[in-house]
């Protein structure tokens, strides 16, 4: 079961710091979320491999948009 | 010959100049200094400190009742309230009240933040300064440029310079004076709350919320309407989406123009005599206080409002009850994010933030109902 990671805010994707199939630990920052100028990290909840990235840079998020899949 | 050239000297500033001329430039180079270098919300503090060179130039006669330039700023911009009312415009056509919809229990501390502007204003007024003096410095304490402004050019015009001065560095300087407090003033466990996600507000609501406030606040506090009516003409525009147009002028151009109107003559309004008073060091002695003390009370009521609830606010939530928007907003995402870096609490503290923004608005309406009827 994939582990979802939803956006905490609304706002800009401004970076993603790592690629799909990547291995990321939990709490690693894995993409930046710009909202009221200014910048939001956005952690990985768990350990695991992204499965799937949903946005890219420079997408427009709303709260609870699912950003990317964790397996 | 000697006499022509005593008296070409005599026209020239120089034979004019005073020590307290000399005070006033450094002043305003400090705050044009400030600006550019610290980016101390320079869009005010540039055009501010220059407005103080200029005021205190010998003979420029810039400030001339009736005939200097700056003075008929200051007296159609002003005086006539027209400059802060479209500030407010601009302000309701980028502010989303969205987050404030989706938690209205949070609206409570952005009237718990005006604590300070009373307290203070009882305490000015304790100290000596008049009952209209007393209510302009308190104002400052809801860190709000515009309102800080309106209120003063009606009640105490002679202290609008150094109020204006003292909120827009008070709000400058939210980052660095808001963490002490609201770290002092919450334990680690209580900065970790995360905020249950709050309701999803629907276009109809967004949409209605400007004109029902409109009817709301105006009735209730009649002497608020220049400010209020603006403030949510703006949104309605924003919420409406069929003038873009509209909405764009008025957060960008317009509020670019009248900012560049607003600074200058403000800046002017100090000269060496007016200012040069031991007056205005209390005055921002006491607008840090009453900041300061808005601060705790903003904190302190979110607790208060934890007692009472199953459903926790993070009180450093309160914080954001001053109006200073975005910064104190900014300021309690960065403080939450240091007791635990996964809770988001930006969206959270916009609803305190911009009620506390109406809330200074009617702290200002009721000043003015009662002190002038």
């Amino acid at each position: 079961m994939a582990t979802e990671v939803l956006a905490p805010l609304p706002g800009k994707i401004i970076r993603i710091n790592i690629e799909p199939n990547a291995t990321v630990v939990e709490d690693l920052e894995i993409m930046v979320i710009e909202a009221m100028k200014m910048e939001t990290p956005i952690y990985a909840p768990c350990d695991g491999v992204i499965e799937k990235m949903l946005k890219k840079e420079g997408d427009e998020v709303e709260e609870d948009d699912l950003l990317a899949l964790i397996g | 010959m000697i006499s022509h050239l005593t008296s070409l000297v005599k026209t020239t500033g120089f034979v004019y100049l005073t020590p307290g001329i000399i005070v006033m430039w450094i002043i305003g180079l400090t705050l044009i200094y400030l600006a550019i270098k610290k980016e101390y919300e320079p869009l005010l503090l540039l055009p501010i400190g220059f407005g103080i060179l200029l005021a205190n130039l010998p003979l420029s006669g810039l400030m001339t009742p009736g005939e200097g330039l700056l003075w008929k700023f200051y007296e159609y911009g002003i005086h006539w309230e027209i400059i802060p009312p479209i500030i407010f415009l601009g302000i309701g056509a980028f502010t989303d009240f969205g987050p404030l919809l989706a938690n209205p229990r949070l609206i409570f501390l952005g009237a718990g933040a005006q604590a300070g502007v009373y307290l203070t204003f009882f305490t000015a007024h304790a100290m000596g300064f008049d009952i209209m003096e007393a209510a302009t410095i308190g104002i400052i304490g809801g860190a709000d440029g515009p309102t800080t402004i309106f209120l003063a050019s009606k009640l105490a015009p002679q202290l609008l310079g150094a109020c204006a001065v003292a909120a827009y560095s008070y709000m400058a300087m939210v980052p660095i004076i808001q963490p002490p407090i609201m770290r002092l003033m919450t334990t680690e466990a209580e900065r970790k709350i995360r905020m249950t996600k709050g309701r999803k507000v629907s276009k109809q609501e967004k949409l209605l919320f400007p004109i029902v406030s409109t009817f709301l606040i105006i009735l209730l506090v009649p002497a608020s309407a220049p400010l209020i009516s603006m403030l949510m003409l703006g949104n309605l525009f924003r919420e409406s989406g069929v003038v873009e147009r509209l909405k764009h002028a008025a957060q960008n151009e317009l509020m670019n123009i009248v900012t560049i109107f607003l600074g200058v003559p403000i800046g002017a309004t100090m000269n060496a005599e007016a200012f040069l008073q031991p007056k205005v060091v209390f005055i921002f002695v006491l607008g840090l206080c009453a900041f300061m003390i808005s601060t705790a009370t903003g904190i302190l009521l979110a607790k208060l409002m934890n007692l009472f609830s199953s459903k926790k606010i993070n009180p450093l939530l309160g914080a954001a009850g001053v109006s200073a928007v975005p910064m104190a907003a900014r300021v309690v995402h960065k403080v939450g994010t240091e007791a635990d870096k996964k809770n988001y609490l930006l969206m959270y503290a916009m609803g305190p933030n911009v009620a506390g923004v109406i809330g200074t608005v009617i702290a200002a309406g009721i000043f003015l109902t009662l002190l002038t009827s």
